[in-house]
């Protein structure tokens, strides 16, 4: 760092999933030159993994990660799917890991919104954060925290019908699924589907009333142009489970479409930066300058041209209206596109569970065997990479994974400069306001760091001011 | 008719003949001995010491010791249980046994051992030793970091199959299980039917491929402890209390 620098560390104290610190660095005229978030990812487990027998792995990889196991283990059931030759799943085996993946998105969804962001929301960010949180919600509004429970623990119910377990599961095997839903499971199931699709009717119209009321204080807080990137499928529809890669940039132009999954790697690059562990991938095209984009829930919609159920979709046209159908490039608006997503899990789950095809017995198909494969799966963070090679033994020789939270590395990096710029500038102190609003747009993207941190609803950070020579001209503390 | 012996253990009233082991008395008599190595149809062999009894006061492992008339066995005490669930134990820290991760879970006799004993993590250190897996053969993967040299695969290979498929090699921390020939298993006759397969305890010897395909709640210790099968009263036993009786992770 250059004489005259100055650096304001802020620092999760508790370590869990994926342990991140901010570091914002001034120049000489105290302006804000760049943030960086710093998030140790567990990078040991692709070294870890070698060896391992190939049809372990959609299992094995549920320890990546204690916050969407499913998400992994899809994506990796998906690449080995590949592998083993089995291009196109029995309709039962399909429609049953398209209903875990809606079930794992209903309840990461719903701890999103009602533990980490609807007490921001509800109370306002400069709240008091000792109230703040969870607890504070349960106190002000008991019904809501309700619903956010059932709704969550429903998502919970569909993962153990579907996969055997609530966490680490063993339902998607090479070539399928191991087991269908029986009819019990699904009478089970369906005895509280209406009250769930009603709950997330409500939060779709709490998430949109809330972001237009507020609009003018939501819009430019962490907010930035950028591109944007997920899975659709080949005619544009939403999907977060099979689709092919399409980007766009900020203004709507199409950057990429109809990109082949195995080859994913001929339009996305991967950089490393001496000062993280993260890799940031970019879009080839764009360079590792611009080629940066973001991922998840605000992507997803701005990327897709229509939601396959009535609801959701009704809701993604309204909100599209708001920017005129361009895509949207309001961080806050995050919350809003989630709940959408929220809406259209309940949706298809309803869809899903009328269907008779997951009382089928035929479960899982092989085809002609192969040395490599990838899968890609939208996960509730964004889109998630799994790309596995192996060898004639059945051993994974070759692993690499792109995370959702290492998409938007780059993007949470702009989001919390912005921040800075806008509260920091030629102030040598971190004001409480700062550090609220650093914390809350970090929490839009929901970055496993995010939700694993406060789990319980509060981020615990430090804040340090460094000068050129590193001694601490301000700290600031707040323990969870 | 041929005469038959009587003893006691834990002063239950025993029967058995001539010869039999004080385990496969138990067996017939409804009483659950813990076992590792002893399986029914193989010949004793007496190394993981699990089935620990005091005959007379003496320890001795009730799969190798033949009933005596009027011998006195202790079997369901808290010292033994204790030394079992030792055993238990520093199995699991010996190797590496990720439950989570493993194949075998929900059908595997160590896990379900450490469920009935309830051990929810071990209290010694995990050694995490290296060990290499031969995934040579086409059918066949041996993952050495499960195993736990209970020999099982290699009797059953010679008594049940007719082959010669394993040994072991090395000493003390050392030893590991090793194919009958210098390439792996790929250079032996062993088949993905083998009973030597069957007789595995633990996800070591595997046949390929099969994984995760039996759901959760349909492996063989999903509802009931180990050892139940066996016992005539199993609510009778100080290691099956209600908190114990958990499913298989
Ligand atoms: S491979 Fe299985 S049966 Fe053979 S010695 Fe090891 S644990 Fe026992
Ligand atoms: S069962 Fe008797 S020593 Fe192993």
């Amino acid at each position: 760092m250059g004489k005259g620098a100055e650096r304001i560390v802020i620092e999760p104290v508790t370590r869990v999933e994926g342990h991140g610190k901010v570091t914002i660095l001034l120049d000489e005229q105290r302006q804000v030159q760049e943030a960086r978030l710093h998030i140790v990812e567990f990078r040991g487990f692709e070294r870890f993994i070698q060896g391992r027998p190939l049809w372990e792995i959609p299992v094995l990889v549920q320890r990546l990660c204690g916050i969407c196991p499913v998400s992994h283990h899809l994506c990796a059931a998906k690449a080995i799917d590949h592998i083993v030759g089995a291009d196109q799943l029995t309709a039962t085996a399909h429609k049953m890991r398209l209903l875990m993946h809606h079930g794992q998105f209903l309840q990461s969804h719903a701890l999103h919104f009602f533990h980490l962001c609807s007490p921001d929301l509800l109370f306002g960010f400069d709240a008091d954060v000792a109230k703040r949180n969870v607890i504070g919600i349960i106190g002000a509004h008991p019904e809501l925290a309700r619903q956010g429970v059932l709704l969550r623990k429903y998502g919970q119910e569909i993962i153990r019908a579907t996969a055997g377990k609530k966490i680490h599961g063993t339902g998607a095997i090479p070539g399928g699924i191991n087991k269908n839903l029986s009819l019990a499971e699904r009478d089970d199931l369906l005895t509280d589907l209406e009250q769930i699709v009603a709950w997330s009717r409500d939060v779709v119209t709490l998430a949109k009333d809330y972001t237009l009321e507020h609009l003018e204080e939501l819009a430019p807080l962490g907010s930035f142009d950028s591109s944007h990137m997920a899975i659709v499928r080949d005619d544009g529809a939403y999907d977060i489970y099979d689709g092919r890669l399409r980007a766009c940039s900020a203004e709507g132009e199409v950057i990429l479409d109809h990109a082949d999954n195995q080859t994913y790697h001929h339009v996305l690059a991967e950089e490393v930066r001496p000062w993280s562990y993260m890799k940031f991938p970019f879009i080839r095209e764009l360079g590792p300058r611009d080629g940066w984009y973001r991922v998840g829930p605000l992507a997803r919609l701005n990327v897709c041209d229509y939601f396959d159920t009535p609801l959701a979709e009704a809701a993604r046209k309204e909100f599209a209206a708001v920017t005129g159908g361009k895509p949207c490039n309001v961080t806050m608006a995050y919350h809003w596109a989630r709940m959408i997503e929220l809406l259209h899990s309940a949706e298809t789950i309803d869809q899903l569970l009328h269907d008779p095809d997951l009382q089928g017995n035929d479960l899982v198909v092989t085809g002609e065997r192969r040395l490599e494969g990838v899968g890609i799966i939208e996960a509730p963070r964004g889109t998630l990479f799994h790309h596995y090679r192996v060898n004639e033994d059945d051993q994974i020789t070759m692993c690499n994974l792109i995370v959702s939270t290492t998409s938007n590395n780059e993007p949470m990096n702009r989001a919390v400069k912005k921040v800075a710029m806008d509260h920091l500038n030629g102030v040598e102190t971190i004001t409480e306001g700062m550090l609220n609003r650093v914390e809350v747009a970090i929490r839009a993207y929901d970055p496993c760091l995010s939700c694993a941190t406060h789990a319980m609803g509060q981020m615990p950070l430090v804040v340090e001011l460094h000068d050129a020579d590193g001694a601490v001209l301000d700290k600031r503390v707040r323990d969870a | 008719m041929e005469q038959t012996l009587e003893f006691t253990i834990d002063g239950l009233p025993v029967t058995a003949a001539p010869g039999e082991t004080i385990m496969a008395a138990a067996d017939a008599a409804g009483i659950y001995i813990p076992r590792l190595c002893a399986m029914k149809g193989l010949s004793p062999f007496g190394a993981c010491r699990l089935c620990t009894v005091l005959v007379d006061g003496r320890s001795q492992s009730a799969c190798t010791q033949p009933a005596a008339a009027g011998m006195v066995v202790e079997n369901d005490t808290e010292q033994l249980q204790g030394f079992r669930k030792n055993l238990i134990d520093m199995l699991f820290v010996e190797g590496n046994h990720f439950c989570m991760a493993c194949e075998k879970s929900g059908n595997c006799e160590l896990q379900a051992l450490a469920y009935r004993f309830g051990i929810l993590a071990p209290k010694y250190q995990y050694q995490f030793p290296q060990r290499e897996i031969d995934a040579s053969h086409p059918d066949v993967l041996l993952d050495r970091n499960r195993c736990i040299l209970c020999a099982r695969c290699v009797r059953a290979s010679q008594e049940l199959d007719g082959k010669e498929i394993a040994g072991f090699v090395g000493r003390g921390g050392e030893k590991h299980l090793a194919a009958s020939s210098g390439c792996g298993f790929v250079g032996t006759d062993v088949a993905a039917d083998d009973a030597a397969l069957a007789a595995c305890p633990v996800g070591a010897l595997l046949r390929k491929r099969v994984g995760f395909s039996t759901p959760i709640g349909q492996r063989k210790y999903d509802h009931q402890p180990i050892g139940c099968e066996k016992e005539l009263r199993p609510e009778k036993s100080s290691t099956t209390s209600d908190v114990q009786k958990g499913v298989a992770s």
